[in-house]
């Protein structure tokens, strides 16, 4: 770990985004993780993304379970909400802040043991839920702060740095979510920004539990030649099927034929996410087809990232239980226990 | 582009710019590291080999370093002002606090090589030759009109900016061993001093003729007019003590800000500056403008002078005429008059520092040396040598008026020179400097210099008194930092000898330096040519004076592109660097001198 801070200069050319932040603003403390860790990649492209689409921070909560990863939210966005909770146990924590202030941005910050095995229960069930957030997995495959064992995604017949096999099938987290009803799902490089950054802002756009797998090399013990979770593994048998970018606001949005290449999905709030075609028949909008083309991939050693699905009548979980507007922690007493009468109206109703 | 040099050593003196700016090219920050850690003989003898008058330079240097230091560019984000490191005042630091330095200096045990060298005039370029030359056991003698050594040092600068004291202990420094000063001895003859058997002939004789403005009245009150290098030179040696009440300093340059400053000590009570041009384009620098105005001294400008007023003889003021500056059908700034009336200050005298002139009256024109059309002599910029080839120049001798950091560079020059020249060598190729590429890491996360950047504004130098300082000549102005300031001074360097040395092999390309860099100075991206990396790095590299650092070949075909500009230094690119890809190493350029 560093131990000066960040020095507080920054490059003159630096701009402010539309709410007067400098990208600089949207950091947080300085890194403790190991040098080269890509983890501090994906903070830096959640820093890149929240700074494009010009959130205001105070409306962002972080939340996180234990772990490597999960110690990533003081790294970024050092002026919002943030939650550190118990091992595995973001997604609860999270669904009760949702319910209970919908008017904020919710970041779940997770890793492969967090997600994969000690809170797999609560992955599933905030994914089966539609909770409106982005749910980011710092896969490793790897216990990085216990040194180095197999986590349940590291792939079977990967070897770890000593060299022992691993025999264990793996759990892969994107085939568990399209399989979930996720709304969102994509994976991604901490070492490909240019594709990780218009994700996290798609998936920041998108109202519904929105997904990221996100591939982050373990420097310290998963970053040799028998790891399928190295630098080196991913980038030759990475296998991109679009490229993305966002599009706000609907007027700048140009009409483009449909055999050009190119799905534009349009999202709740009016903006755009147009992809571009690398694999020619691949349609994110086809949640069977997605999980088809995944696992046939997989069985191939390849890692296929990019947006995999994603639902254009996407819900969630408030729209479900057909919750009020208003964010309930605002809600007046008068409207909470609107007296008696009224409760003996609804009892009357049962009768 | 091709993947950048960096065994060559212009490469990383390039990016320690206060270094590269000075032209006797001082290891600037290796001295300031070595301050703030009270090694201040240390410093001082760093400075001393390369500049010789630490202690003279430290309060009168033109400070091309500074404009040129990196924090000047780099602290705008900081919250005041950006302004550079007070490096010259540093300087004066280590000169003040350095106690007994005379075991540091270098052995006079040397037997003599029976080599005698002549250095006419005893100004800074003569005594580095003598002191670059001397310990090599050369004879020097060194001839000069006045009786001390020290020449414009000593005659030129007022003593409320640079104590007697000062210029006596760094010229008995530079004169130890076998140099002999021939005090009150001008030279009027090079043919001569030739003759004498010298092996070879140094002239560092300066620009010593002040240039005079014969406008009508001139001839009538000359007895209130002065050449300022002159009066100057006269106010040095106490031969004048008084001015009158009103004085007109005509002239823009260091040297009129010295005459205006001077008579405000000497009785003028109303001192004005009159120049020619404009506030900016005058040529003192900007501090001494500022020292100035701060003793209440006017400056006016865009009056040009007309005319000498005098009332039978007796100076009474001076006729200017407003001008203003116009573009004209070429695109070149033209003074106009403004059309209003003819400006008339009153005053009692007149000082002329409208600039210097080379003089060479005692060498005689048929020996060989050849001169230019203006007058200066016709020299190998490199070698200083004539085109008699046993007569070398420097200081304002060789290529007209400059500063004392360019005399001493040009001594070097000269002593490597002569030293050759004797020897019978080859002038060129010139010596190549020494330099050093050494590690700074000590630990996982430890370097051997302090890596955190220091936020603080530039700290100003105390000043004494007014009221003592102005009407004492001999005092001193500027009181300079006490330990204190000067550790909160030097904690403002950011150390830019210290190099990010980037080893293109052992990156594994995992972005941790481009996440944590904090100038966005570090980008990975496909190769092309120059303008076109500039637009797309991380960001765009505007400074063209600045170069980009570049590593070609990484295994995902793409290159790592640094821009040197506005890194700070900090060395976190090192720190996050999981493979040693990165490394921070101290460059430390000594130019190499006579020996």
């Amino acid at each position: 770990m560093t131990y000066i801070a960040k020095p507080k200069l920054h490059h003159p050319s630096l701009t402010r985004n539309r709410v007067g932040f400098t990208r600089r603003d949207y950091e947080g403390k300085i890194s403790t993780l190991c040098a080269g860790c890509g983890h501090d990649s994906i903070s830096a492209s959640i820093v890149q993304a929240c700074w494009e689409l010009d959130v205001e921070p105070h409306r962002v909560a972080k939340l996180s379970g234990i772990g490597c990863s999960s110690k990533t939210p003081d790294y970024f966005l050092g002026q919002s909400h943030g939650f550190n909770t118990v091992h595995g146990r973001m997604p609860s924590v999270l669904t009760g802040a949702y319910l209970a202030n919908r008017d904020l941005l919710y970041l779940g910050v997770s890793g492969d043991g967090d997600s994969a095995s000690i809170g797999i229960g609560q992955f599933v069930h905030a994914m089966r839920r539609g909770v409106d957030m982005t749910y980011i997995v710092e896969n490793n495959g790897v216990y990085g702060l216990t040194k180095g064992q197999f986590s349940a995604t590291a792939d079977q017949g990967s070897r770890s740095k000593k060299g022992a096999e691993n025999t264990d099938s793996p759990v892969d987290l994107v085939s568990l979510a399209l399989q979930l009803g996720a709304s969102f799902v994509a994976r991604s490089f901490s070492g490909d920004k240019a594709q990780l950054v218009p994700l996290i802002k798609a998936a920041m756009k998108h109202r519904g539990a929105a997904f990221i797998d996100v591939i982050s090399p373990c420097v310290a013990f998963n970053n040799h030649g028998g790891s399928t979770k190295s630098y080196d593994y991913v980038r030759e048998h990475n296998d991109a099927v679009n490229r993305l970018d966002i599009i706000e606001g609907r007027a700048a949005i140009e009409v483009i034929q449909p055999d050009e290449g190119v799905i534009d999905v349009e999202q709740h709030d009016g903006s755009v996410i147009r992809l571009r075609k690398l694999e020619a028949d691949y349609d994110p909008r086809d949640r069977l087809r997605a999980m088809n083309f995944i696992a046939h991939h997989a069985a191939k050693g390849e890692v296929v990232t990019g947006l995999l699905f994603v639902d254009p009548e996407s819900r969630d979980f408030h729209s479900h239980l057909t919750t009020v507007q208003m964010p309930l922690n605002q809600l007046e007493t008068a409207a909470l226990c609107p007296g008696a009468e009224v409760l003996e109206k609804l009892n009357a109703s049962f009768r | 582009m091709q993947s950048t040099d960096i065994g060559a050593p212009n490469y990383f003196h390039k990016v320690v710019d206060c270094q590269w700016a000075c032209p006797a090219h001082t290891p600037v920050p290796e001295y300031i590291r070595l301050i703030a850690a009270e090694r201040y003989a240390d410093a001082y003898m760093v400075n001393w080999k390369s500049n010789v008058f630490p202690g003279i330079l430290g309060r009168t240097c033109d400070r091309p370093c500074e404009p040129a230091c990196r924090r000047g560019r780099v602290e705008e984000s900081a919250g005041h002002a950006p302004e550079p490191v007070a490096i010259c005042r540093l300087k004066r630091v280590a000169a003040d606090y350095k106690g007994d330095i005379s075991s540091l200096m270098p052995p006079l045990d040397v037997p003599p090589n029976g080599k005698r060298i002549a250095c006419v005039g005893a100004g800074p370029a003569s005594l580095t030759v003598a002191r670059d030359l001397a310990p090599l056991g050369y004879e020097i003698t060194i001839f000069d009109a006045e009786a001390k050594a020290g020449g414009f040092i000593r005659s030129q600068i007022p003593r409320f900016r640079l104590p007697e004291s000062v210029i006596d202990e760094e010229v008995a420094y530079a004169t130890r061993g076998h140099v002999h000063f021939i005090a009150g001895q001008r030279i009027d003859s090079l043919g001569a001093l030739i003759d004498q058997g010298f092996d070879a002939v140094f002239i560092g004789c300066g620009a010593p003729r002040g240039r005079d403005l014969l406008l009508p009245g001139r001839a009538e009150a000359k007895a209130n007019i002065h050449l300022g290098i002159d009066w100057l030179a006269s106010v040095s040696f106490g031969h004048i003590a008084e001015i009158g009440r009103r004085v007109i300093v005509l002239g823009g340059g260091n040297t009129a800000m010295d005459c205006c400053r001077s008579a405000r000590r000497l009785g003028g009570l109303e001192v004005t500056v009159a120049v020619r041009s404009g506030f900016e384009e005058m040529k003192a620098s900007p501090w001494e403008k500022e020292d100035a105005i701060h003793e209440g001294i006017p400056i006016r400008n865009f009056l040009v002078p007309l005319e000498f007023l005098h009332d039978q003889g007796r100076l009474i003021g001076m006729r200017f005429q407003p001008v203003k500056p116009e573009l004209d059908a070429r695109g070149q700034r033209q003074l106009v008059p403004t059309g209003e009336g003819d400006v008339v200050i009153d005053c009692d005298d007149v000082l002329i520092a409208v600039g210097q002139e080379n003089a060479f009256p005692w060498i005689e024109r048929d020996l060989g040396l050849e001169f230019d059309r203006w007058g200066l002599p016709v020299l190998d910029a490199a070698t200083h040598q004539s085109t008699l080839p046993n007569v070398f120049f420097g200081g304002d001798a060789a290529f007209g008026p400059k500063n004392i950091i360019w005399a001493v560079a040009h001594g070097h020059e000269a002593a490597i020179s002569i030293d050759r020249f004797v020897r019978g060598e080859s002038l060129l190729p010139r010596p190549a400097p020494g330099v050093t590429l050494v590690s700074q890491k000590m630990g996982i996360h430890e370097w051997s210099y302090d890596n955190d950047i220091n936020n603080a504004a530039r700290n100003k130098v105390p000043w004494a008194p007014s009221e003592i300082t102005l009407n004492n000549i001999k005092t001193e102005v500027e009181l300079g930092f006490d330990p204190k300031l000067a550790f909160k001074e030097a904690q403002r360097c950011l150390n830019c000898d210290v190099q990010t040395v980037f080893t293109l092999n052992k990156c594994i390309e995992c972005d941790a330096c481009v996440d944590i860099c904090p100038m966005d100075c570090i980008t990975f991206t496909v190769n092309g040519d120059e303008s076109d990396l500039r637009a797309r790095l991380m960001a765009p590299a505007k400074n063209l004076t600045q170069d980009l650092y570049v590593a070609d070949g990484l295994k995902t075909g793409r290159s790592m592109i640094k821009d040197e500009d506005l890194c700070l230094h900090c060395g976190l690119c090192a720190e996050r660097c999981p493979t040693g890809a990165w490394d921070m190493q101290k460059f430390l350029l000594e130019m190499t001198h006579a020996a």
